[in-house]
């Protein structure tokens, strides 16, 4: 699934050390999600969301709209 | 992050279950090197306890899978243990039917075991070559 996290972590210029101890994961978590190798959880994708105060739709691209 | 709690109670369990396992191996070889023919209580414990401690690598893990708090590292101890019992499965069965019609010899069947920790280093190799390589 396409996500902007990289985008939103380099805005801040959080590393993904620093995102991953935010979220309470690790770094390898952040990378797998970054590279759209892993699809977090609900759970774990609103608290993705709710940390960038965005709407889940503003972080994850639906994969039934990806071009 | 460093690693989680349940990593580090794991790596302790598995690292405390492989010593005590070593130590309990060695106290049965020399018991039944000694006892031949011993068939007493004493000798069924010396026979068990080095296969107990091995089960507490499979609780250990089995502890881990549930206090592990990142969904991703569990996941890839979940794909681990997969391919671990696949690949362990898969050679016992095959072996089970040569050993049947006569074209492999007799292979004790904790052998088994042994093969699963090796389908874990598997496991972990498919890992990294599939979910967990750096971007």
């Amino acid at each position: 699934m396409k996500n902007r996290l990289r985008e939103l972590r380099a805005e801040r210029g959080w590393s993904q050390q620093h995102l991953g101890e935010l979220l309470e994961v690790s770094r390898q978590s952040i990378n797998a999600i970054e590279a759209g190798r892993y699809d977090p959880s609900l759970p774990l994708a609103f608290k993705i969301a709710e940390l960038f105060d965005l709407a889940i739709e503003a972080v994850f691209t639906s994969p039934s709209r990806q071009a | 992050m460093s690693k989680s709690m349940a990593r580090r109670r794991y790596n302790m369990a598995v690292l405390g279950c492989s010593a005590g396992y070593a130590f309990a191996l060695f106290g049965a070889v020399t018991y039944f090197n000694n006892h031949p023919d011993a068939r007493s209580v004493t000798a069924y414990a010396a026979a068990i306890i080095p296969a107990l401690l091995v089960t507490g690598i499979f609780v250990a893990i089995g502890r881990y899978l549930v206090e592990e708090r990142d969904e991703f590292l569990r996941l890839l101890m979940v794909r681990q243990t997969l391919v671990a019992s696949g690949f362990a499965l898969t050679v016992a069965t095959v072996w089970g039917f040569l050993e049947s019609f006569g074209l492999a010899p007799h292979v004790e069947a904790y052998w088994v075991a042994v093969i699963w920790f090796g389908g874990l280093g598997l496991g972990d190799c498919v890992n990294k070559l599939t979910l967990s390589r750096n971007a």
